[in-house]
């Protein structure tokens, strides 16, 4: 696949590992996927899945040497970002992809004004004057919607809000025209109702600015109202791929289907609700076979002694079980 | 629990827990208060879970405390057993512990990380003087088996538990002393998807068995309608909303609980699609110097100018369903159906005050 397919983004076969006292942990195990220009991707997954360990592979920010990024390639509009320098990485980062975390206040320097971290980027990358520079943060302030942003541009992160501190980040990320933009649980420490604003504006700047959008939750609901296609990771692995309609309609994983039952849904009668038995995998100690199998509940003898295989349930849909045909159709009777 | 039996097992009645803000210096009496319960008044009756509900900041875990007198109510009565918990001494409210617990949001804060399970489990059993020596023991053991962790790990530590483990040693703390009411503090919300089902069948599971009463306390909303037999939606320190789980989800009346609902993401992209979201413009308001009137006036998409003199009370506006809101009344329960301008709860309420 070259890259002039409509693809910006095209991970393979990519693996992240850290070296503990425990052993190693494959925390990202061999993920591949691909980007199109404009679309939102969503990352699903629970704490330890690698969803967040896979995207800062991306933007290489891996801490080293406890981590390293042991093979693979990130072909980012054709080049591989894996063979960069670390300067040309510096460049492409902040300016070309951009990031914003969970925690706005601790990624932001709480010494310095707003202002000035926003213009930080901008001089730096575009190498605008300082009147430039300025009067470019205060209009991406606006944009984000911050009121009064020319008084509020000269205040420090601790005088903001929660949700007007994710606002400044969005600014910040989106100042230099980023192509791909990655945001990791951007809405997890925010109230629902602030929440709801901050995807409206994702929503809103990416159809203005035509931005990709890497999305890493663990809520399903913020996928599904968010994206376009869903990847669903357990244990450093893609267990399932799909567009997200299809992922939510059709699941082909027994694990995907698990995660979307165990979400209350409102408008049922209360009951017991659905519960995917165990724990998370110890990434350390994986068990060989399927590394869900523990927890599966269709689980049979070759899911415990065999690694499964990723099967192509349609062109854009995939899923790594055994018994994949088998959860799909059930699924597509089900729907 | 539609059929309550009579008498409720805790009453709350115009409780207020104010906070002083200093200025800083040492000596200046601060004048400011933060109102985190504002006078707050419900009813939880026996063998039901009451969902409290809300952003950061609207004050429920502060109440949840308060009720435990785990932080000290200005005014007000917490009525238990025809006791006032509010105005108990402290050892009398020390005898009380016994029947009313707490689960903490944050399962690796809440456990002291020197202590076994069996010494974290065991120690409300030795404070109240409930068993010792093997008698304590096998109670242990009975309480890990009771929420599912295998008394093998008897003498392991917190740290080698995970996240949803250690939410289960907290509820087998809790229900060491046998008690009967239970205020759960966001106790699914540190945990993942999966554990989050696993705990809420849980706690589910236990109050029928062991005939308990639950507070629980959560932003969650989707969870609250699922654990949750009546619920209260609280706004800056105030309670704003109240009715049956299904109700307030299903046709809530109080254009703030309006909104927190449609905020909520459904896992459904057909839904997601096609529905119509309410956003709210800006932030909650400081507690410090909430907004006159309704609190919420600020935010309101309905709000009109009385709404910014008038403090609304909670009324009844349905059966069972009470909201705090001026713009709707009995006669007139849908806000989208009121005439602009009008105040159809206003005049209910003079109505009420000449008759």
């Amino acid at each position: 696949m070259s890259a002039n397919n409509g693809n910006l983004l095209e991970v393979k076969d990519l693996r992240t590992y850290f070296h503990t006292e425990d052993g190693t942990v494959k925390a990202v195990d061999g993920i591949s996927f691909e980007l199109k220009q404009g679309e939102t991707l969503g990352i699903v997954g629970e704490s330890g899945s690698g969803k967040s360990v896979a995207n800062l592979s991306i933007m290489r920010l891996i801490p080293e040497p406890s981590g390293k990024i042991v093979s693979g390639s990130v072909v980012f509009r054709g080049r591989d970002v894996l063979k960069l320098s670390t300067r040309e990485v510096r460049n492409l980062r902040g300016r070309q992809i951009a990031m914003i975390f969970q925690d706005p206040m601790t990624s932001l320097n709480p010494f310095m004004r707003i202002s000035k971290q926003l213009m930080e980027t901008t001089r730096l990358h575009l190498g605008y004057s300082k009147q430039k520079a300025r009067d470019h943060a205060i209009k991406m302030l606006e944009h984000v919607g911050i009121p009064d942003a020319r008084e509020r541009a000269s205040s420090y992160p601790h005088e903001f809000s929660g949700g007007m501190r994710q606002r400044v980040m969005i600014a910040m990320a989106l100042s230099c025209q980023p192509e791909l933009l990655i945001a990791d649980e951007p809405t997890t420490a925010l109230d629902v109702t602030i929440q709801a604003q901050i995807l409206e504006l994702i929503k809103r700047l990416k159809a203005e600015t035509g931005a990709s959008v890497i999305l890493i939750t663990h809520d399903l609901g913020v996928v599904a109202g968010m994206t376009d296609h869903t990847i669903v990771m357990y244990a450093g692995k893609i267990f399932e791929q799909a567009s997200t309609k299809e992922l939510f309609e059709k699941p082909g994983n027994p694990y995907t289907r698990g995660l979307l039952r165990s979400v209350p849904d409102p408008m049922a009668e209360q009951g017991k609700l659905y519960q995917i038995p165990g724990l998370p995998p110890d990434l350390a100690h994986l068990p060989p076979g399927c590394p869900f199998a523990p927890r599966c509940e269709r689980a049979e003898e070759i899911c415990r002694s065999e690694f499964p295989p990723f099967v192509q349930l349609t062109p854009y849909h995939q899923s790594l079980c055994h018994f994949a045909n088998e959860v799909y159709s059930e699924s597509s009777r089900a729907s | 629990m539609t059929d309550k039996p009579n008498k409720p097992l805790i009453s709350i009645r115009d409780l207020m827990v104010h906070f002083p803000v200093g200025g800083g210096l040492l000596f200046s009496r601060s004048s400011q208060v933060v109102k985190a319960v504002d006078g707050v008044t419900l009813d939880i009756y026996p063998g039901e879970t009451f969902g409290l509900v809300g952003e950061s900041g609207c004050g429920k875990s502060t109440l949840g405390r308060a009720i435990l007198r785990l932080i000290e109510p200005t005014s007000g009565q917490i009525l238990f057993r025809d006791q006032d918990l509010a105005h108990l001494s402290p050892a009398a409210m020390r005898e009380q512990r016994r029947h009313l617990q707490i689960i903490f949001q944050d399962p690796y804060a809440s456990l002291n990380p020197r202590m076994t399970v069996n010494q974290i489990i065991g120690e409300p059993i030795e404070t109240f003087r409930l068993a010792h020596g093997p008698a304590k023991r096998a109670r242990v053991q009975e309480l890990m088996e009771l929420v599912g962790l295998s008394s093998r790990f008897l003498k392991r530590y917190p740290h080698e538990f995970s996240g949803g483990q250690r939410q289960r040693i907290g509820i087998a703390r809790a229900l060491a002393v046998d008690p009967d009411f239970i205020v759960a503090d966001e106790p699914i919300s540190a945990l993942d998807v999966s554990i989050q089902a696993q705990i809420m069948n849980l706690l589910d599971r236990l109050r029928r068995e062991k005939n308990l009463t639950y507070l629980f306390i959560s932003h969650d909303l989707r969870a609250i309608r699922h654990v949750s037999d009546r619920v209260a939606v609280m706004y800056l320190g105030k309670i704003v909303e109240l009715a049956e789980a299904k109700a307030i989800y299903s046709q809530p009346l109080m254009p703030y609980t309006k909104a927190l609902i449609s905020a909520v993401p459904v896992p459904d992209p057909r839904i997601e699609a096609t529905r119509r979201r309410i956003v709210l413009e800006g932030d909650v308001p400081s507690p410090i110097n909430p907004p006159r009137g309704c609190r919420f006036h600020t935010r309101c998409p309905y709000a009109i100018e009385a709404c910014s003199d008038i403090e609304p009370q909670l009324v009844q506006i349905k059966p069972n369903h009470f909201a705090a809101c001026i713009r709707i009344s009995p006669e007139q329960p849908e806000i989208e159906r009121v005439a602009p301008g009008t105040a159809p709860g206003l005049r209910q309420r003079s109505a009420a005050a000449t008759a």
